[in-house]
């Protein structure tokens, strides 16, 4: 096992960890040799994920420049986000690990649903690990979790965002590394977290690749996805990486102005560094200390991106742009009013580059946007954020 | 590496415990660390681990943490710490300083030219707490080059095969963690903490092996003398200069707790 990427990914962790991710990594490589665990899988995304998810095809957006965009509907995966394909996938890992407690981070609280669901489910106990000011603003998922049957531990440290919750995360699991399995939401973190998650997530990549030659007879011209931790990217990338398509990650510009702590863009603006068990592209001051970051979408909100990403990066076979607040915000609006979809504010991001880079596309184009998931977490902080911004600029946005 | 050689082979002809005394660099201030930093050297610390802060200390629990933060607005880089370091030496201290960080902040600072101007300040060597010994070829490198200590941690899980590569890679002695967990202070030791450390000890052969995590009192001291050839404290150290509220009180609760974690040693 390398656990490398290029130049990123890697282990570094507390020596306590060592032996659990190697545990995790060799039960992992079994537990995909082993047809009960592919059967259990498949029957469990089938009739509890609520797999395969459509392909939609826009109607209204990209038609203005003779370009069809097509959406993967993650949002309509059971608990409404991509999060829940690697959830169950790992609780059933946590199973084979003879792990019944699990702990789990969430910043926007999708995966910290899709975890208090998986394990609900199959019977496990969860703890989530949630920065306070994602909390606040992910107050639906924040009650969901809690009904669900999930134990939620608000962070006030740091910036209390997604960081500080995985720091807190890691912290517990270094605390209790026998009887407790890390349920890791994105593929971050040390190997083989970037390997496990991008598989498990790669169920998104091998449908739409299949559902696409079906329905157009040809592969998208171009495939764009949002990146925080850069899970569900990864995972729709997967199934385009070897043929001869465009594909587009696209990060937190926040406020738009480049400047440093007012975006959560480390794949554009940030350097190789170490954090939080892998080498990868980080928001660093010269000191090496991990920056603030912003986003209107908390699971952006992430001073980091998964190792994969860094290299894919670097080898050029993805690029990075950013779609800022604003402009998720406006494709948020426009997805609901046009189309009949609410997108979450993440996802957004990525429909709002879709829109900027249709008419770069010549007519007759395709493309394909991962719809990572639904937006009704983000009704209240969405609505308002729309109902500021319609004050400063005079009732007019 | 030969300050701390000798600080080990001087003890262990006495039949004495190493005490390693963990401070901040940069808490509760930068120009207060020296003056601690010879205070505890005075009081009795044989081996001093000065933390350079990080914005994300995963292995720290609350105290440490907080010292940290304190230590970064107050300032606090790898090269301010190097330059505590440097003013220690000049004011006398002899004691061996072991640099205490995580990779990023040194990643960044650059290996060859970190171990470089550590060896000029008059550091010892690196402990690493998010660095295991199989991500360390290029640390490793540059200690053999400048001659410093590179210390890995074992941890109670760790398996006998890894015991042996960790002791094997370390240089200057082996931190061994008490129980698994972040930093902090504890009720008790681990009553399993007596196997452990046979099993890491027949692992390390003649390589000193220092505890630490959770260890607080002179009882705690008590009963790992003898079982490992240092102990190291943080939290309660650390406490005890926050509970004071004045420079001369921090220097004199810092080194009523050295003294008597020493005297324990003996």
């Amino acid at each position: 096992m390398s656990g490398r990427f290029g130049n990123y990914g890697g282990q570094f962790v507390a020596e306590t960890l060592v032996g659990p991710l190697e545990e995790l990594w060799d039960t992992y490589l079994a537990a995909r040799q082993d047809p009960t665990f592919e059967a259990e899988l498949d029957n469990l995304l089938a009739t509890f994920v609520g797999r395969p998810t459509p392909l939609t095809r826009l109607r209204r957006l990209g038609a203005d420049h003779g370009v069809t965009i097509w959406l993967k509907r993650e949002d309509l995966t059971h608990t409404g986000a991509h999060k829940i394909n690697n959830a169950i996938g790992q609780a059933l890992l946590a199973h084979r690990l003879g792990k019944r407690r699990i702990i789990a981070e969430t910043g926007a609280g999708q995966h910290g649903v899709a975890v208090a669901a998986a394990c609900a489910y199959l019977g496990l106990d969860a703890t989530i690990y949630m920065g306070r000011v994602d909390a606040a603003r992910q107050e639906p998922n924040l009650q969901r979790m809690k009904l669900l049957g999930a134990e939620v531990r608000l962070v006030d440290l740091g910036t209390a965002t997604l960081k500080d919750a995985v720091n807190e995360a890691i912290r517990d699991w270094i605390t209790h590394p026998d009887d407790t399995h890390y349920l890791l939401g994105s593929v971050v973190g040390p190997h083989p977290f970037p390997s496990i998650v991008r598989d498990f997530q790669s169920v998104i990549g091998r449908e739409a690749r299949e559902q696409f030659l079906a329905v157009a007879g040809q592969l998208p011209d171009a495939v764009i996805a949002c990146v925080g931790g850069g899970s569900n990217s990864i995972g729709v990338f997967s199934g385009f990486l070897d043929n001869d398509v465009r594909l587009v990650g696209v990060q937190a510009a926040g406020d738009g102005s480049g400047r440093l702590g007012h975006h959560a863009a480390p794949l554009l603006y940030g350097e190789p560094g170490v954090l939080q068990g892998m080498r990868t592209y980080l928001l660093q001051d010269d000191d090496g200390q991990v920056l603030l970051t912003h986003s209107i979408a908390p699971g952006l909100d992430y001073p980091g991106a998964g190792p994969e990403h860094s290299h894919l990066k670097d080898s050029g076979r993805v690029e990075y742009l950013t779609a800022s607040d604003d402009e998720a915000l406006a494709a948020f609006q426009l997805l609901a009013r046009a189309e009949g979809i609410v997108p979450a504010l993440e996802s957004s991001h990525a429909v709002a580059a879709a829109l900027r880079l249709a008419p770069t596309f010549p007519r007759g184009s395709q493309l394909l946007v991962n719809l990572s998931g639904r937006g009704d977490k983000d009704l209240t902080s969405a609505i308002a954020a729309i109902g500021q911004r319609r004050e400063h600029s005079g009732g007019t946005a | 590496m030969e300050r701390l050689e000798k600080t080990f082979a001087r003890l262990a002809e006495r039949g004495e415990t190493a005490l390693v005394a963990y401070l901040t660099g940069g808490y509760p201030s930068l120009a207060e660390t020296g003056p601690l930093i010879e205070a505890v050297s005075s009081a009795g610390a044989d081996i001093i681990e000065l933390g350079v802060a990080f914005s994300d200390p995963l292995g720290d629990g609350p105290v440490i943490q907080a010292t940290t933060q304190a230590a970064l607005d107050g300032g606090a880089t790898a090269a301010a710490v190097l330059d505590i370091v440097a003013g220690a030496r000049e004011n006398g201290v002899q004691t061996p300083i072991m640099l205490m960080g995580y990779c990023n902040p040194f990643l960044r600072y650059g290996l060859e030219q970190l171990y470089a101007d550590a060896k000029a300040a008059g550091a010892d060597g690196f402990i690493v707490p998010d660095l295991p010994a199989h991500e360390a070829d290029e640390w490793l490198a540059a200690a053999r080059t400048h001659d410093m200590a590179q210390v890995f941690f074992s941890a109670p899980g760790s398996s006998e095969e890894r015991l042996r590569n960790t002791a094997a890679r370390s240089r200057g002695f082996l931190y061994s963690l008490a129980a698994n967990g972040v930093t902090g202070v504890r009720e008790e030791l681990d009553p399993g903490i007596d196997a452990y450390l046979e099993r890491v000890g027949d692992a390390a052969g003649t390589l000193p092996v220092c505890v630490g995590f959770g260890i607080s009192r002179p009882e705690h001291v008590r009963a790992l003398r003898g079982r490992a050839a240092g102990v190291i404290v943080g939290s309660a150290l650390l406490r005890a200069i926050g509970d004071a509220d004045t420079p001369a009180g921090r220097i004199l609760a810092a080194s009523r707790l050295v003294g008597e974690l020493k005297e324990a040693c003996r």
